[in-house]
């Protein structure tokens, strides 16, 4: 990669995640958004998150593997009951982590 | 408001997002060590968590850079795994509409997974509102940028002294991260004036099946080319959520839809 390719990847990069960030912001005044809309967005983070790490938590070398010697199942399961149960967002990184290198250390 | 005033309001917007601030450490480390095992320049891996600013598209963009990516590739990419954020902007605006548009620049700057996801509550429960709200946003962006940095730096150092730090599943930090940003929707208290309790409970099940839904088609969907599979599983969750809302809330409220 020469210089000019990683600036111009960087402000390449910099230009879309800046504009989909700020062009409702841009023209705050006049974005009118209807009711439904507003329900709807409700459902964005739980959706969007979900969504990128499934396959993080499921997926093993491009295949569904749900089992105890699967570190990133363990852990996410970990801390998802752990958040769940005590709505303590450390505690539940912190457990879900413990596991993850738990499981791993053993499976190795 | 004083200037004490806002200062105790940044302080709080701070304070919120540090469990996702520590959990965000693994992760900044983690990049700035996988930009030096691709054998990227320090100096570009500094430059890009400094202006880009996205945690999860400066990961897929330094896979791509090392498959050799044209550059429109790197650029759609980045635009496709980051479009939830306008999603984040839209709930936003109505807190922040009012303030002048070097305000509204820094804080579109700052809008991440975890500044939405320590910001938002804090509007939704009365503790900021929209005259002092954009300084706890402040705080939030600007700790959590604080760290990104010295993490993508630390992650440099690291990745040149143990070469082999990149494959130590740092990146479970993140997927417990979100895990912890998502477990509080569903015990989300819709429709409060509700006595009954199963009706309650009810009420959160939109909330699973969104779980579900996106959780499942993104796994099914996982083929799609430049993350697209995200977006369509994402926009799967939320559509199926809402319109259960609307139906369990017809029912259960006797509201018109």
């Amino acid at each position: 990669m020469t210089i000019l390719e990683g600036v111009l990847i960087i402000l390449g990069m910099f230009v879309v995640t800046f504009g989909i960030r700020f062009c409702l912001y841009a023209r705050a005044h006049k974005v009118v958004l209807p009711q439904w809309f507003d329900e709807a967005l409700v459902f964005v983070p739980i959706s969007v998150l979900s969504a990128i790490i499934a396959p993080m938590i499921f997926m093993q070398d491009d295949r569904v593997n749900i089992s105890l010697d699967n570190p990133w199942f363990v852990g996410a399961l970990l801390a998802f009951v752990v958040g769940l149960w005590r709505q303590n967002q450390l505690l539940t990184i912190a457990v879900g982590v413990i596991g993850f290198y738990l499981v791993k250390l053993l499976a190795s | 408001m004083s200037f004490r005033a806002h200062n105790k309001v940044f302080l709080q917007g701070a304070v919120a997002s540090t469990p996702m601030i520590v959990g965000g450490i693994p992760f900044g480390i983690l990049f700035g060590s996988l930009a030096m095992s691709y054998d990227l320049s320090p100096w570009f891996a500094v430059a890009m968590s400094a202006i880009v600013f996205a945690g999860s598209a400066q990961f897929v963009a330094l896979g791509l850079i090392y498959a050799d990516a044209p550059l429109w590739v790197i650029v759609s990419t980045t635009f496709i795994v980051n479009l939830r954020h306008i999603l984040y902007a839209a709930d936003l605006v109505k807190f922040i509409k009012h303030l002048p548009i070097k305000w509204r620049f820094i804080l579109g700057f700052g809008l991440v997974d975890e500044t939405y996801a320590a910001i938002r509550p804090m509007y939704g429960n009365g503790s900021i509102n929209e005259s002092n709200g954009h300084y706890a946003y402040l705080g939030s962006f600007l700790s959590f940028y604080l760290m990104w940095q010295m993490c993508t730096v630390i992650g440099i150092v690291a990745g040149e002294l143990f070469p082999s730090l990149s494959e130590w599943g740092m990146e479970f930090a993140m997927v417990a991260t979100f895990i912890g940003i998502i477990t509080p929707y569903l015990h989300a208290r819709d429709g409060k004036q509700l006595t009954q309790k199963t009706a309650r409970y009810l009420m959160r099940f939109p909330y699973w099946l969104a779980l579900a839904v996106a959780s499942i088609s993104s796994l099914l969907l996982t083929e799609l080319p430049n993350n697209l599979g995200l977006l369509v599983a994402a926009l799967l969750g939320v559509l199926v959520g809402f319109v259960t809302h609307k139906l369990l809330a017809r029912i259960w409220l006797g509201e018109v839809a």
